[in-house]
């Protein structure tokens, strides 16, 4: 929209606040309290939720969108950004997050999807949106939709990285994969990943995706952190992870600091200290196919 | 001339590839003892409350006003605006800030990342506009003696400069317009260079 001498809601605007939050710690929170515990510890933004994806797991049935008053409450308590998130295709839990001041939305497989075919079109928004991927052509699908962010999904609410690496390594290796191959055979690749042409001409002319990708989806511990940084992502999502654990204020400012310093190993030594009890965490063969919120999403 | 770019959080790596090409020699800074040989720091956008939080951990505060004391030029964009700013509106209680430009800013002036905007600035010393992009930005509200304003949008300051401290409540390194980089580097930078020698 153009007024005043001034355009909001523009691509740049919404991929540039992105690029704002990189190097950073991004926290679900489910009060005030936990949000301004977030916020002290060094969090760049906090995600409002109802839930937190391990109590989603526990509770079962169907997950939607927070209450707005909660939402409302943590947008209130804090100064840095408040995301949250809608189920996938729910374009109405989008416009109502939108209409509370949200700063960005993120449209979730750990809520249960509202539509299993299509994802909202968020071109409509002015608010930005975030979605998750596994792979280049779930990433440069979500995009062509409007995304002006991604994040690899790993497995939510599990305290346990491995799902995390593997979709953070697809990404990357696709992305090595696509930048080496020659112009006439971009139009197979294409088709292959299931993403528009001139996406993926866009990768394999500048060798990256076109929007940030944070990790997602299990990280635990200050290490954890690290280790993604290392990978090639951009920032992290911390979910169960801190709340979860036994002493969360320390955990948070320790994820905080290693996701900075994640080349020097001294400094995630010294964090790592004496930060009591980890989330339990699950392993991903316990948990039923149907189960895996990662396998959400088109 | 060799610029160091605060690398705690934020958009640092943008800044890194504005000043590599204009032929600047750039630096990530993650601890005090990379500015160590800096003519100017660069203090990116990102979250300032994250930010400051990082600085305070590895004692951040004193050695940049140490090494600005010793002819150091900074410029701080955004947050970066926030975090040398002399005086903040509506910060955190306790919220530290550099304060090594006379400045007084507000944070997250403009409301929401909904009202965040790109607007086309007339800015003092450059000849064409320079399109400037707004992300929750900041305002500044008031400035002291010996910071001249560069730039305004409907009314609000948005760019000043004293003698080697510079801010911009937009962010440049998001687009490819390398022109302001070339000042900061130019006007404030080798000056200090000068004035510290």
């Amino acid at each position: 929209m153009s007024e005043n001498n001034r355009e909001t809601g523009t691509l740049r605007v919404k991929t540039g606040f992105a690029e704002m939050l990189k190097g950073g710690v991004i926290m679900d929170v489910v009060t005030a309290e936990q949000a301004k515990i977030a916020e002290d510890a060094g969090a760049v933004a906090v995600m409002a939720l109802e839930r937190v994806p391990a109590d989603i797991r526990v509770a079962g049935g169907v997950a939607r969108m927070a209450d707005p008053t909660k939402v409302t409450e943590i947008i209130k308590a804090v100064t840095i950004p408040v995301m949250a998130k809608c189920r996938i295709g729910h374009f109405v839990e989008a416009q109502v997050l939108e209409s509370l001041g949200a700063d960005y939305i993120d449209e979730s497989e750990v809520l249960t999807p509202a539509d299993e075919q299509y994802h909202v079109n968020k071109w409509g928004f002015t608010v930005p949106f975030v979605c998750g991927c596994r792979n280049l052509g779930e990433a440069l699908r979500r995009i062509a939709e409007g995304a002006a962010m991604v994040r690899t999904k790993g497995e939510p609410g599990t305290g346990n990285v491995v799902e995390a690496v593997r979709h953070m390594r697809t990404v990357s290796d696709e992305i090595a994969w696509v930048a080496g191959l020659r112009d006439e055979q971009l139009f197979d690749a294409a088709k292959q990943l299931g993403a528009t042409y001139d996406l993926v001409k866009w990768v394999h002319d500048n060798g990256k995706l076109p929007v940030v990708n944070f990790s997602a989806g299990g990280i635990a511990t200050p290490a954890d952190a690290a280790l993604m940084m290392q990978l090639g992502c951009d920032g992290v999502f911390v979910g169960s992870g801190i709340f979860k654990s036994g002493d969360p204020e320390k955990r948070a400012r320790a994820i905080v600091e290693a996701t900075t310093h994640y080349e020097n190993a001294e400094i995630i030594a010294d964090v790592s200290r004496d930060l009591g009890e980890a989330m339990v965490g699950i392993n991903i063969p316990d948990i039923p196919e149907a189960q895996r919120m990662q396998e959400r999403g088109w | 001339m060799r610029i160091g770019v605060l690398a705690l959080q934020g958009a640092f790596r943008e800044h890194i590839l504005a000043l590599e090409a204009i032929g600047a020699s750039a630096v990530a800074v993650r601890l005090p003892a990379q500015l160590d040989g800096c003519d100017g720091l660069i203090i990116p956008g990102g979250e300032s409350t994250a930010i400051a939080k990082l600085m305070d951990r590895h004692g951040f505060y004193e050695s940049v006003q140490g090494r600005c004391r010793e002819g150091m030029a900074v410029w701080g964009t955004c947050a970066g605006a926030i975090l040398i700013a002399k005086r903040i509106s509506d910060g955190l209680p306790g919220q530290r800030s550099l304060g090594l430009l006379d400045i007084q800013v507000r944070r997250n002036a403009y409301g929401r990342q909904s009202d965040s905007f790109e607007a086309g600035l007339e800015v003092k010393g450059l000849d064409e506009p320079f399109q400037g992009i707004f992300i929750r930005a900041p305002w500044i509200e008031s400035v002291g003696e010996g910071v001249r304003v560069l730039a305004e949008h409907d009314g609000r300051i948005v760019a000043v400069r004293s003698a080697s401290m510079m801010a911009t409540t937009f962010h440049p390194e998001l687009t490819r317009d390398l022109r302001l980089h070339r000042y900061f580097v130019s006007d404030l930078c080798s000056r200090s260079r000068l004035d510290g020698a």
